[in-house]
């Protein structure tokens, strides 16, 4: 029999291995709850979440999780400072027009912020690039130019220099490789910048 | 809020209900109005529906809208030709399951639905209140309310839900009783009337009191002010209702005509409906709890009574889980004013939840068959009798 855990995306588990059991839990750009779901089941989070699309929003509410509709960029601003424990951007930094700010809200309601990304440097995007003479498209990323969602092209240790530049300190990091299924995945360890197809970081701020 | 006779087809229906009432606030115990007079004695119609289990946690209280009256639901006698206002919603199996929980739908002081209002009698004078009948507000509608909970043995609600008018007697309660309401949703509704809203209403009430046969609201023994009344029912219809809505329904359609009649009788479809609802209303509803229920909805302004004048304020001993729904075309009451008490409810750290309907419709969309409403009401319900269970 499948377990609930098996049938979990493998990014939104290790994001889940991270998580204090009980704490505040804030999700941006949160879709169809998926990972809230999943929190507020296993670790007893107290969730929020936040999601512009109607449809999305509804089917969270639906499922009895507490989720405003609206831009993550104008909701994430009326909280208290450091009302969460974790605010969570998953797959979607690559798609916000003020990286900088947002992260920046991010790090002010929260205690830490947790990211996680496509990387844009994994080894197959690099042949692509170098080979076809197109802009890479693959499995993670299978837009064309002219229709994709992601605006921001970053690799892992961009975001890795991005948390220094903005002084932020990273608590934990995990760059990983996912199944065709997305269920299942592993852990990257050898030059994760050329073979993770993922990249997950939870930063803190730094301590004065 | 506007009348629709549309059955809920996903559920069945709440059967045989019966009006009930409850009077309090005798002469030894009057309630002191927020106006500072004293009143009584204080008579609320309500209806309920369901069963209060054995530790009275399935409580869900309903509040209506202007024009609305405790009949939420099913229906008084078997030749009813049309069930309660909101049958689409509340049933066995339905957005707010009666097969769960216990619901009860109150009536409100001022009213004339079976309430004491302008129209009863003034026990004191032995004739009809009229004018002489306090000013009251939303706040003396709630605190009846409340009267009527106690009398009924229960001290925590599950959920308060209501619409417009109704759903600032919701956002009332929160503040008023935050210990006593667990959780909240107020549909297509504000915290306080913006000019707009109020302008609407004082043309509606100068509309009643133009009426030669309102003397002054002392008509309860002649000729009573339909014609202000029905004028004033046709403004607030049109607040209710969208462009878009119109233009679907009536278009420039002519009433079973083919040219137009170069006089003034009700060419257009759209006159005709309006004047149809105006006579229609007539026959239900008293005038003066008209002026009173519009007064009381304009005066209605949370943070102007709770916050100093911060909203923020206002909402900051509320412990109630929300949620907050506005629909994409209704003008009366427009999103961001429920954006406004969201945001207010997020810097307290309140739990809430907001979803802006796209619907065409206007504000009476929280009152039609709408599936993605009922989804939402029924999916938070669950949720939080769930957590009070747990």
């Amino acid at each position: 029999m499948k377990s609930e855990l098996d049938s979990t995306r493998f990014d939104l588990r290790i994001i889940a291995s991270w998580i204090k059991p009980g704490s505040k839990v804030l999700g941006l750009g949160c879709g169809e709850g998926e990972l809230l779901s999943f929190l507020k089941k296993n670790k007893k989070v107290n969730e929020t979440g936040i999601e512009i699309k109607e449809e999305r929003a509804r089917r969270c509410i639906e499922k009895g999780l507490s989720v405003l509709q609206g831009d993550i960029n104008e909701e994430i601003l009326d909280y208290p400072d450091e009302y969460f424990d974790y605010v969570i951007l998953s797959q979607t930094l690559q798609q916000v027009f003020e990286p900088e700010n947002l992260i920046s809200s991010m790090m002010n309601v929260g205690k830490r912020g947790i990211v996680s990304f496509p990387n844009f440097c994994h080894w197959r995007l690099r042949m692509q690039l170098l080979y076809s003479g197109h802009v890479p498209v693959t499995k993670e990323l299978p837009y064309e130019w002219y229709d994709t969602p992601n605006i921001r092209v970053l690799s892992i240790n961009d975001f890795r220099s991005f948390a220094g530049k903005l002084d932020y300190r990273i608590v934990k990091e995990a760059a990983i490789n996912m199944k065709d299924n997305n269920m299942d995945g592993e852990v990257v360890k050898f030059m994760p910048n050329m073979f993770a197809t993922y990249g997950i970081f939870m930063i803190g701020k730094k301590k004065t | 809020m506007s009348e629709y006779i549309e059955h809920d087809k996903t559920g069945s229906s709440a059967g045989l209900i019966e009006k009930k009432f409850y009077t309090f606030a005798d002469q030894s115990d009057e309630m002191i109005l927020e106006n500072g007079t004293r009143f009584g004695p204080i008579t609320l119609a309500y209806e309920t529906c369901g069963t209060l289990n054995p530790d009275r946690s399935n409580v869900i209280l309903i509040l209506h809208a202007l024009t609305g009256d405790s009949h939420m639901a099913g229906f008084y006698t078997k030749e009813d030709s049309k069930p309660g206002w909101w049958d689409i919603m509340v049933g066995p199996g339905k957005g707010i399951d009666t097969e769960n929980f216990f619901v009860i739908c109150s009536n409100i002081v001022g009213g004339c639905m079976g309430s004491t209002g302008p129209g009863s009698v003034n026990p004191k004078t032995g004739k009809p209140y009229g004018i002489d009948f306090p000013v009251i507000t939303m706040g003396d509608m709630v605190r009846a309310q409340k009267a009527l909970m106690d009398h009924l043995g229960i001290e925590k609600i599950l959920s308060v839900i209501g619409g417009s008018l109704g759903g600032m007697q919701v956002l009332e309660w929160c503040v008023r009783y935050p210990r006593m309401v667990i959780s909240a949703i107020p549909l297509a509704t504000t915290t306080k009337h913006s000019a707009l809203a109020i302008a609407f209403n004082e043309v509606a009430r100068q509309a009643i009191m133009a009426d030669p046969n309102w003397t002054g609201g002392n008509y309860y023994s002649g000729e009573k002010p339909d014609l202000g009344l029905a004028v004033a029912r046709m403004i607030g219809h049109i607040t209710y209702l969208s462009d878009e809505s119109m233009r679907q329904k009536f278009g420039r359609r002519l009433q079973e005509k083919s040219d137009f009649s170069y006089d003034f009788s009700a060419d257009f479809q759209v006159e005709s409906y309006l004047r149809y609802q105006g006579t229609k209303f007539v026959e239900r509803f008293d005038a003066n709890s008209f002026l009173y229920i519009t007064k009381a909805a304009d005066y209605f302004d949370l943070e102007r009574q709770y916050g100093d004048g911060s909203l923020v304020k206002a909402f900051s001993e509320v412990a109630s889980k929300f949620l907050v729904v506005s629909f994409t075309s209704d003008w009366l009451y427009p999103t961001y004013q429920s954006k406004t008490m969201v945001k207010a409810m997020k810097k307290n750290g309140i739990d809430v939840s907001f979803c802006e309907i796209e619907a065409e419709c206007g504000h009476d969309a929280f009152l039609l068959p709408n599936d993605r409403l009922t989804g939402l009401i029924r999916g938070f319900l669950e949720g939080v009798f769930n957590e009070v269970r747990a």
